[in-house]
């Protein structure tokens, strides 16, 4: 299989949409500086080419309609078609936002609402849906630290300290902050060990950052201990909320001690992915936090709700507007259908699913850590690997000609061959039962046929994709010939 | 619980695999004193029928620019968006995949990307794009550290008269790893960067020098002259662009700029509250391994077969973690998806048409308002936009207006209050002849009364 792409469809004179004849000409209109010369060479056809060049190109895509997708901590569930018809009501989507307030006070409204739902489901004071991102809520939640340490007068930490499991955002919105990454090892039992801080910590330290539960599906124990230890040396507890969906209900961030948490949208409150976007990544915080919230904030004047962009400890903007609005439509739309007892039932399945799924395949892969996992599980190849020759990518690959989506592989970094499965909770039981199957015919085809794995995937449109070469000689656009 | 496949059994029988009578041993991990003793205080569940008349009801207390007339710009504009957009971007083939990662899984959001990345080459005139950033604010962000990163240099310099958000992300950007931002004035008659001042300010400290064409004021920057200036003292110029006017207007290749940024909006999104938007990012082949953000390649399968997978991704922060380039990882991948198909229904025609009805009817308006107290305030060359003086302050016309059913604005007063008095004015192709004279009207009967 292969498709053309669109400029290789493109013929001169092709249209797809008619517009209306222009009745001035750009050299009335513009001094003729600044006109260009030519005109992009934008693939020109029409509109039955452009709809099956997509369609055909959809065919190819694995998503979560029509795939299983336990691809640890991305929290791929289902995406309810309610939220996207409310999503697409014009009275949102078509909103301007220099609209003076008292025109969107419906949307404020929501903001609002979802602002106080966030801040009960974290336990955190105040929240901001600026950030429109998981990586741009660390950043932004990190740039709130370093205003709170200045304003102390505390200008002298340099230094974050972030677990060896930690999502590769983590260091890189360190590092934009201006600040150094200190590498905290984690523990034989997988968790951040107080005694390990200890060594780590000083009053150069401005904060740690901790996922909780952290990437290998584990709820770090100790974190109340941590928290005191964090604060006793004058830095910040920054919780990586990536993983919220083991949590709904049952605990919450600020109840940790952590001082600031960021929440992935297009995770836990199922947005959907979009290919890699647009997400939204707001935070919440605690209230000595509050006066460094990106501005504008949302406050209520005179019975009526409105932006106050006077706020001169802010850190300043982070997204041009009020970052993703129509993730956030969504988002209210899931956290209201569901209700409180809905979020718990949520957290519930899901940590059931990813033991159910371990429970069955403890004897197929290594089991790294012992004990219950929560929303997801981390396996290993590693025994798999020493005996077949079969790695955690093989297997992976092979999952494709299943249909089945590979898990996240070789992450976190601490496990050798690692396979990062999150079923969600929107998965049914026959689904993680095949999954489970598939998981187990693989491992015996890997002793028995291990071609069949190193040669997956068989059955996509293309086989495996040279991805060394694709870096080493980028071709990085459409070119004639 | 909605969207819940379990039955009762199915979960008995997964507890019973795991040898466990209830759930809550599952959640033994977390400690007692950590366990939520109450539930959130969240309103109750709701039917998807009443969730979806609630909503109807709060949207329905926003006026949206299907009530309003929309002549408001800065940055996001009531754009025509064909019907073939929305049918393609709302495809769950699309909308509901994660980032391509697999490269076996995901040929159709890698191509669709691969081509995104082409059409963004060819509107702006630059050799490689990536596969999309957060919003054009941001973009200016990342392009302004790329700079500093590339020049070993602290300080940049910014048009005074470029996006007011992009300034202030940038400054939120750069303040915490030791950049300067520095504002260079505009020239008050023409609402141009002023380009003797720019030069002055050059200096070998300098990475960068950013304009926008045409600038947040909406008149057209000498784009040729600000680059040669930037270039002289050793510094990068990034330009800022509004891509439908890349229909008309030179691309930034033409000019020479190193680094080219933009918000895509226009290019077939909703205008969505301000949200998701689209950076377009584009930038010199020298710049390729410190650019921001995910790129598709094409390569090869292991039959040979032409495919597509992210490259250079040894930039990136799962691979390099505190030495990404970027801590960028969730993108705007389906408004980048939008935004070409948009680009591949317009056509190039169709793109110059667009831009060209938009600044014809901008230019009606400009005409026509000269007898009604409106005054334009800068005298230069302009497209689409640009900047009127109110009698009074700004702000409240904007909200007379839009008790009048017209959107006008953003006034300017917040982000400059020397021109408290002044709004943006903008027009696009949506607007007709009768609604250009009904905004006049409008605002001729406001200063009568």
């Amino acid at each position: 299989m292969s498709e053309p792409t669109l400029f290789d469809l493109s013929q001169p004179g092709k249209r797809c949409t008619r517009m209306p004849r222009p009745e001035r000409a750009a050299e009335e209109l513009v001094p003729t500086r600044h006109l260009r010369a030519e005109a992009p060479a934008l693939p020109e056809v029409s509109e039955p080419e452009i709809a099956r060049h997509y369609a055909r190109l959809a065919a190819w895509n694995f998503n979560v309609d029509r795939n299983f997708y336990p691809l640890g901590s991305c929290t791929m569930k289902y995406n309810p078609r309610a939220h996207e018809a409310i999503a697409a009501d014009p009275g949102w989507a078509r909103l301007h936002p220099a609209t003076p307030d008292e025109c969107v006070q419906g949307a404020l409204e929501l903001i609002a609402e979802l602002e106080t739902w966030l801040a009960a489901i974290l336990g955190m004071d105040a929240v901001s849906l600026q950030p429109p991102a998981g990586a741009a809520g660390e950043f932004t939640s990190l740039r709130v630290f370093r205003a709170w340490h200045d304003a102390r007068g505390d200008a002298a930490r340099t230094r974050v300290i972030v677990p060896d499991t930690a999502h590769g955002t983590n260091p890189a919105s360190v590092a934009r902050c201006g600040w150094e990454v200190t590498v905290l090892p984690s523990g034989e039992d997988g968790r951040v060990s107080p005694e390990a801080l200890a060594d780590a910590l000083g009053d150069d330290v401005a904060a740690l950052m901790l996922t909780n539960p952290n990437t290998l599906g584990l709820f770090e124990t100790r974190v109340l201990e941590i928290a005191e230890m964090v604060h006793d040396a004058g830095a910040l507890m920054y919780c990586d909320g990536a993983n919220l969906n083991a949590l709904l209900g049952h605990a919450r961030p600020g109840d940790m001690g952590f001082d600031a948490v960021q929440v992935n949208l297009h995770k836990t409150f199922s947005t959907p992915h979009g290919g890699g976007g647009p997400g939204a990544g707001p935070i919440g915080v605690v209230a000595k936090l509050e006066p460094f919230l990106p501005a504008p904030r949302l406050v209520e004047r005179e019975g009526a709700l409105g932006w106050d962009w006077d706020r001169p400890q802010s850190i300043g903007k982070v997204q041009a507007w009020f970052g993703n609005f129509l993730i956030a439509v969504r988002a209210w739309a899931y956290i209201r259908a569901m209700g409180a007892e809905g979020l718990r039932r949520v957290t519930e399945d899901a940590v059931l699913a990813a033991n159910y799924v371990r429970g069955a395949l403890r004897d197929t892969l290594d089991l790294p850590y012992p004990g219950a996992c929560m929303h997801e599980c981390v396996l290993s190849a590693k025994t798999l690997a020493g005996e077949t020759g079969v790695r955690a990518a093989d297997i992976a690959k092979r999952l494709l000609d299943y249909d089945i989506h590979p898990p996240t592989m070789y992450f976190p970094l601490v496990v050798d061959e690692a396979l990062m499965i999150e079923p969600t909770e929107t998965e049914s039981k026959a689904t993680l039962d095949r999954f489970i199957a598939v998981m187990r015919e693989i491992a015996r085809d890997a002793a028995e046929h291990p071609e069949l794995l190193h040669d997956a995937p068989h059955s996509t449109p293309v086989r495996r994709v040279d991805e060394v070469t694709a870096a080493r000689k980028p071709v990085l656009r459409w070119r004639e010939g | 619980m909605p969207w819940a496949p379990h039955s009762e059994r199915d979960r008995r029988e997964m507890l019973q695999a795991l040898g466990v009578d209830a759930v809550d041993a599952l959640f033994a991990g977390i400690p007692e004193s950590l366990r939520a003793t109450a539930m959130p205080d969240l309103p109750a569940p709701i039917t998807e029928m009443e969730l979806r008349d609630e909503a109807r009801r709060l949207a329905a207390c926003n006026r949206s620019l299907d009530e309003l007339v929309c002549f408001a710009g800065g940055g996001i504009y009531d754009r025509f968006i064909p019907a073939i957009v929305g049918s393609v971007t709302s495809r769950p083939e699309f909308a509901t995949c994660y980032t391509p990662y697999q490269p076996e899984a995901s040929q159709g959001t890698l191509q669709a990307m691969f081509e995104y990345q082409t059409m963004i080459c060819e509107l702006t005139g630059m050799p490689i794009a990536n596969a999309s950033l957060y919003d054009g604010a941001t973009a200016m962000g990342e392009a302004v550290l790329m700079a500093a990163d590339a020049t070993s240099r602290t300080r940049a310099l910014m048009a005074g008269a470029l996006s007011p958000a992009a300034r202030q992300v940038t400054r939120t950007y750069c303040e915490a790893t030791g950049i300067e931002v520095v504002e260079v004035p505009w020239d008050d008659a023409s609402g141009q960067t002023d380009l003797a001042a720019l030069e002055e300010m050059l200096g070998d400290d300098v990475a960068c020098v950013a304009v926008q064409q045409p600038n947040y004021f909406g008149a057209l920057e000498e784009m040729a002259e600000a680059a040669s200036l930037a270039h002289e003292a050793g510094a990068l110029f990034i330009a800022m662009v509004e891509p439908i006017s890349l229909g008309v207007l030179a691309p930034p290749g033409e000019y020479d700029a190193d680094l080219v940024v933009g918000e895509g909006q226009p290019l077939g999104l909703a205008p969505g509250f301000g949200g998701p938007l689209l950076g377009l990012f584009a930038c010199r082949e020298e710049h390729l391994r410190r650019m921001p953000g995910r790129v598709v390649g094409r390569s090869v399968d292991a039959e040979g077969k032409l495919a597509y997978c992210l490259t250079l991704q040894t930039r990136e922060q799962h691979i390099r973690r505190g030495r990404a380039t970027s801590n960028i990882c969730t993108n705007q991948g389906l408004c980048a998806l939008a935004a070409a198909v948009y680009l591949a229904a317009m056509g190039p025609e169709g793109l110059r048409e667009v831009a060209l009805l938009g600044a014809g009817r901008a230019h009606e308006l400009h005409e026509l308002l000269t007898d009604t107290g409106l005054q334009p305030r800068f005298g230069g060359a302009f497209l689409n936009e640009f900047v009127v003086r109110v009698p009074g302050d700004a702000q409240e016309l904007v909200r007379e207006l839009c008790g009048r059913g017209r959107l006008v604005g953003p006034a300017l007063g917040r982000d400059y209050p020397e021109l408290s008095d002044c709004l943006l004015l903008a027009a696009t192709e949506r607007r007709t002849r009768d609604e250009i004279e009904g905004l006049v009207e409008a605002v001729r009967r406001m200063s009568d009364v």
